[in-house]
């Protein structure tokens, strides 16, 4: 691999050759998807590993986002002398089709009429990103991926990677995930997508010439912040502390630090995420659940599997609760599958595989080793 | 490298090389790690404690945090070759159930438990009027796991009532085997059943 070779490093773009066949049925053509690697692909191609954002996540995993100037999202488990480490892995790292960093999503320009998609862009599934990111490793000359690793919605990609494609992973890691969208999970991305609809700038997605719907976007990430966190994380961080103020105001600022809080994670999001991208990622995993082609039965999705999984969930996590991993590695067993399962100790709910957790890099480090 | 200790080396040698394995109460992954080194099989493992699985994980095993009592159901019959159960029946629920699942998954089954039978346990209880505590036993009655303790005479009346063969038996004295009054004599037995 020359050093020199345009498809590797890092804030890269590639426009697919060809359609890409959506879940849906439909077809959609001109894809671009934009992705960072790291690390160089050894000579039989066996060092790489893809990893998978989370729903708000982006291809800079390791390397500073340019946009915000904002460092990797996982550099705790992504970099030199860690777990997944460019010393040893050749690492790929993609925007998700429909995401709004550098891949085809609503807000990109649609090819037959140069205006932006907005709401004439497909829906789109989880199994399509997937494909979009085979389709990448293609254009990468990356064959059989040493592992796929991610964490909630990257880590239900990794999980339809193997079933996608059981030929090309020889291991999977999926943190704090779940093989399908629950009923809550549903609900709560429902409130995300209806208070972005709410809000009078959303325009049915039309909003590209205009304000964007910055009020609805900013409600939906603080109610999913919400489930990102847990109750103890909250009151450990917040309890009911006052925000600036010694008394409660009686009225309708922000009088607590939580409140503030949320607020502040609100309008931040607005500024780096588009609205139409949230409906349609949001819509890809509500529409997640691996048993469905197998009438519910979700050993049969892993039948004849000869990938490794690991599996870890975290304590506090309430959002993609143990019980979802559980269900998953009993799944596997059934399937006769190599796999790994730990419940890891974490106050600090569903972000903990974002966080600083060293027994889950000491987990990884060791299942990644051991396919080496 | 460590030796194994008697009992585990015990266990292992009743493991043919290449075999498929399931420890059940795998721990660290001691046994497990030592089975794929030396015999080449092909293991895997399920551990309650959450730090036990880590360590496990950590050193490349396949081990699952679960609990025998209710996990068991999950695998396939005939899944396994071997199927170990290292000083865990005793902590179980339901040995009886637990037995029959674990040679209903694997073809043999690898049992080492702790002897109630010993003398020292009679001893202490006959003399001394309290709850035994000896090296194989070693956490007092309020803080122990294990729920179910049995002789080796007991241990065989199961295997009787369960119709499971009996295909071989160590008994082990501070890492020695025994050949006679094992009941009395034996801290530990390691029982290879297979089914009937």
């Amino acid at each position: 691999m020359l050093a020199t070779d345009q498809r590797f490093g890092l804030d890269r773009r590639v426009r697919l050759p060809g359609t890409l066949r959506l879940e849906s049925g439909k077809h959609i053509g001109g894809v671009e998807i934009g992705y960072e690697t790291y690390g160089t692909l050894d000579a039989d191609g066996g060092n790489a590993v893809l990893i998978c954002h989370a729903l708000t996540g982006n291809q800079h995993v390791a390397g500073a986002d340019p946009r915000t100037g904002r460092p990797g999202w996982w550099t705790r488990l992504v970099g030199p002398g860690l777990p997944i480490d460019p010393a040893r892995h050749f690492i790929v790292c993609a925007n998700v089709l429909g995401g709004c960093s550098g891949s085809s999503g609503p807000a990109s320009l649609d090819p037959a009429t140069s205006e932006p998609y907005g709401m004439t862009f497909p829906v789109i599934t989880v199994r399509d990103m997937v494909r979009a990111q085979a389709a990448l490793l293609d254009h990468l000359g990356v064959g059989t991926l040493a592992a796929v690793v991610g964490g909630s919605m990257g880590g239900m990609q990794a999980l339809d990677w193997a079933v996608a494609y059981p030929d090309r992973v020889r291991a999977v890691v999926a943190i704090a995930a779940a093989a399908r969208h629950s009923a809550q999970n549903i609900a709560f991305h429902e409130v995300g997508r209806q208070a972005i609809m709410a809000d009078p700038n959303w325009r049915r997605g039309a909003y590209h010439a205009g304000p964007p719907p910055a009020a609805g976007l900013a409600v939906a990430r603080m109610a999913a912040h919400i489930t990102y966190l847990s109750e103890e994380g909250l009151t450990a961080k917040f309890g009911r502390a006052l925000q600036d103020r010694d008394a409660v105001t009686f009225g309708f600022d922000a009088d607590f630090q939580v409140e503030s809080y949320l607020r502040h994670q609100g309008l931040s999001f607005v500024e780096r995420f588009d609205a139409n991208s949230y409906l349609y990622i949001t819509r890809a995993m509500d529409y997640f659940d691996l048993a469905a082609p197998h009438d519910g039965r979700l050993a049969a999705a892993f039948a004849g599997t000869r990938t490794r999984f690991a599996l870890i969930s975290f304590t506090s996590d309430w959002l993609y609760p143990t019980a979802e991993s559980r269900r998953i590695v009993r799944a596997l067993n059934a399937a006769n599958a190599r796999v790994s399962f730990v419940e890891l100790d974490s106050p600090h709910g569903h972000d903990a595989f974002l966080l600083d957790t060293p027994a889950m890099n000491r987990v990884v480090d060791g299942f990644l080793r051991a396919g080496e | 490298m460590t030796p194994l200790r008697a009992d585990l080396a015990a266990i292992a040698d009743a493991v043919p090389a290449g075999a498929r394995v399931l420890d059940v109460g795998c721990g660290d992954g001691a046994l497990l790690a030592a089975l794929q080194r030396d015999k080449g099989v092909d293991g895997r493992g399920i551990e309650l404690s959450g730090a036990n699985v880590a360590a496990a994980v950590e050193r490349g095993l396949s081990v699952v945090q679960g609990d025998a009592d209710a996990d068991l159901a999950d695998y396939p019959s005939h899944a396994f070759d071997v199927a170990i159960l290292s000083d865990t029946l005793q902590a179980m629920r339901s040995p009886e159930t637990v037995l029959a699942e674990l040679l209903r998954i694997a073809r043999t089954a690898v049992i080492s438990f702790p002897n109630f039978g010993h003398w020292r346990v009679r001893l202490s209880l006959l003399a001394g009027g309290r709850m035994p505590m000896t090296a194989a036993l070693p956490v007092p009655w309020y803080a122990t796991p294990n729920i179910h303790l049995c002789s080796i005479d007991d241990f065989r009346a199961l295997a009787a009532a369960l119709d499971v063969t009996v295909e071989g038996a160590t008994f082990l004295s501070r890492g020695l085997r025994l050949t006679w009054a094992e009941n009395l004599r034996a801290e530990r037995a390691v029982f290879i059943l297979s089914r009937g």
